[in-house]
């Protein structure tokens, strides 16, 4: 990914001042951030700190107050989820957000069904395209035309992801994508994550969890009430540095990068 | 950390599950149970009563059907996440315009019909509008439009007629184009060859000596199993199915995945207005006459067969086929307590005992099917 950033290509997605209101309340106040492909993004910060809802707003479930964002250099203006999905760009929530009493072909393909000329739904392609995107992820997954709501947590979250790799996503944003999960679903969801970068993936990850955040992030950046207090590349920080950013706002009084790339 | 996914080639946790199960066990299994314990206990109490000859058969499909016609739309609503208790007052209300239209007005029937159909399926679409931009509950909304609309129904007879009945549409409707599809039957043909070789009765005496007990299919009928089977092939093998119980289970993972969830639930809104409607149009030309007090409780009933069809009250759950069943439950138990000379008033105990049983055995199913707890 550092090829990609010392070479001056447009990154993959570029978000400029962006400020978002609710009333009175300033959720977002003139944040600006990038990402590069096959990079991962920490985005990280107290809850209400304004990291979901500018993510909410890159993924066109949310549209800013005011800014711009640039998708490989180019203005995107994201007024839906499926506009931002014409981008490239898929979400992973934390909340595994699925149609329960739907299976997992119907959840992987839900709002873009694959259909026969005659209209109706083309359940054996979905069924075969699905299992093949899930065996890829998971040779485990086999019980697929069980209502989702009968999976596990990891299970579900594997369909999410399968989701972004099938519609071959660019941009994938991931909200806590663990938090509902145990440890050993949770190590599976980050070698995937690992997986989708080497594939030149661009991801930003919201997360809490700071081993998280250090073993599969190349860069981050602190919200603290709505503004982007620091981006570093995780190299230069640690644990301690990010969670003083996330608590006070500022870095400790002594600190000075410390990586060994200067 | 690879260590996790690697290490279970099988998964214990997943359980094995026999084709049999698998077929059994579906949302319209309680439907299924309750249809043949009713017919079960009709056959054994009230065989010998007339209820299973042509004339008997006839009567209790036609009630079934009624039901039936507004059931599918309170259950994909239902399965969408939303409630409709405008039902009843809507087909009080659609009846009423027909007959102001048709007669007051002396309108042509067709014209009165489609006029009704786009004025009660725009008021649907209000219904969901409200719904959506308001994020009120539907039950709520949907409360308000029933007084609002049985008061209009009530108001508008009374200003321009001075009576709360308009009669006199079966003589509008003559020669209509339109009103035979709603009010007409089907297959007589066939009934009199049924007749003629005996397989059903025919008059003995009167004007009608000869001719068959049953003359035809009621357009009613015909419209129940069209609008069930759209239903089905709508719920289950189409996209929009798809979205449907997506907007219902989830609506905000719905619309994080790009589904149109409040096109879905607006849409949904006019469809079971639209079949309120149907049921209007197809009693007013029955009777030939509309009355302020038609469809009184009929949201009840609709939903009543809904839940006893399987689907769940909150949403994202359900199927057309079970609702109609349970429209069928409905009304056999409707009309053969009449058969089998049970007291008129204990309908209404029965009808809460097959409610009740219907919940808890469908809820049984759900968490078999879904594994929720």
């Amino acid at each position: 990914m550092l090829d990609a950033m010392q070479t001056g290509a447009p990154p993959l997605v570029q978000m400029d001042n962006i400020y978002k209101q609710f009333g009175g309340i300033h959720a977002v106040e003139g944040v600006s951030t990038d990402l590069y492909p096959g990079e991962v993004v920490g985005v990280l910060g107290h809850n209400g700190a304004g990291k979901s809802c500018l993510m909410r707003i890159l993924s066109g479930a949310m549209r800013a107050s005011s800014g711009q964002i640039h998708v490989n250099g180019a203005p995107a203006d994201m007024k839906s989820p499926h506009d931002a999905r014409a981008f490239g760009i898929e979400t992973i929530y934390q909340t595994l957000a699925l149609a329960n009493h739907l299976d997992a072909p119907a959840n992987l393909f839900m709002g873009r069904e694959l259909r026969t000329r005659f209209g109706n739904l083309d359940e054996k392609r979905m069924l075969s395209e699905a299992t093949e995107a899930l065996r890829q992820l998971n040779p485990n997954f086999k019980n697929l035309r069980e209502p989702v709501a009968r999976l596990s947590g990891g299970q579900r979250q594997v369909i999410a992801i399968a989701r972004a790799i099938y519609f071959q996503a660019k941009i994938l944003i991931m909200d806590e994508p663990t938090a509902a999960l145990g440890p050993s679903e949770t190590a599976m969801v980050a070698d995937l994550t690992l997986k989708l970068k080497q594939e030149g993936i661009g991801i930003f990850l919201i997360s809490h969890d700071m081993a998280d955040v250090f073993e599969l992030c190349d860069r981050v950046m602190v919200m603290n009430k709505g503004r982007n207090v620091g981006a570093f590349r995780i190299e230069d920080v640690n644990k301690d540095d990010i969670l003083s950013l996330i608590i006070k706002g500022t870095l400790p009084d002594d600190w000075e990068p410390r990586g060994n790339s200067r | 950390m690879s260590a996790a996914t690697q290490g279970a080639d099988k998964d214990e946790r997943i359980k094995e599950i026999s084709r049999f199960r698998q077929a059994l066990i579906r949302p319209e299994l309680g439907g299924i149970v309750g249809t043949v314990a009713v017919f079960t206990f009709f056959l054994l109490t009230a065989f010998d009563s007339g209820m299973f000859n042509a004339q008997g058969v006839m009567n209790w499909s036609v009630v079934s059907a009624q039901f039936m016609i507004i059931a599918v739309g309170a259950c994909l609503l239902m399965i969408a996440g939303e409630f409709d208790l405008s039902v009843g007052s809507m087909i009080g209300f659609a009846g009423m315009m027909i007959a102001i239209f048709s007669v007051t007005l002396a309108w042509p029937v067709w014209l009165a019909i489609m006029i009704t159909f786009v004025l009660c399926v725009f008021i649907g679409a209000i219904n969901g509008f409200i719904v959506i931009r308001t994020g009120l509950p539907s039950f709520i909304v949907t409360l308000a439009f029933l007084f609002i609309l049985r008061g209009f129904t009530i108001f508008f007879p009374q200003v321009l007629e001075r009576k709360t009945i308009i009669g006199g549409i079966k003589d509008a409707a003559e020669g209509d184009w339109l009103a035979p599809f709603f009010g007409g039957k089907v297959g007589g043909p066939i009934f009199e060859w049924m007749g003629n070789v005996g397989l059903i009765e025919t008059f003995s005496r009167g004007t009608r000596a000869g001719q068959p007990v049953v003359d035809g299919i009621p357009m009613l009928i015909v419209w129940a199993i069209g609008l069930v089977i759209f239903g089905h092939i709508l719920l289950t093998r189409t996209r929009f199915g798809n979205w449907i119980f997506a907007a219902g289970g989830d609506a905000e993972a719905a619309r994080n995945s790009g589904v149109p969830v409040n096109r879905v639930k607006v849409l949904m809104f006019m469809f079971t207005a639209f079949c309120a409607t149907v049921f209007a149009t197809c009693q007013v030309m029955e009777f030939g006459s509309a009355g302020a007090d038609r469809g009184l409780l009929k949201e009840f009933e609709a939903i009543i067969a809904v839940v006893i069809g399987g689907a769940l009250l909150t949403g994202g759950y359900g199927s057309v086929i079970g609702a109609a069943l349970g429209a069928l439950i409905f009304g056999v138990v409707q009309q053969g307590l009449f058969f089998a000379g049970v007291e008129s008033s204990l309908f209404r105990v029965f009808l809460g005992l097959i409610l009740l049983g219907a919940v808890i055995l469908n809820t049984y199913i759900r968490r078999l099917i879904t594994g929720e707890r």
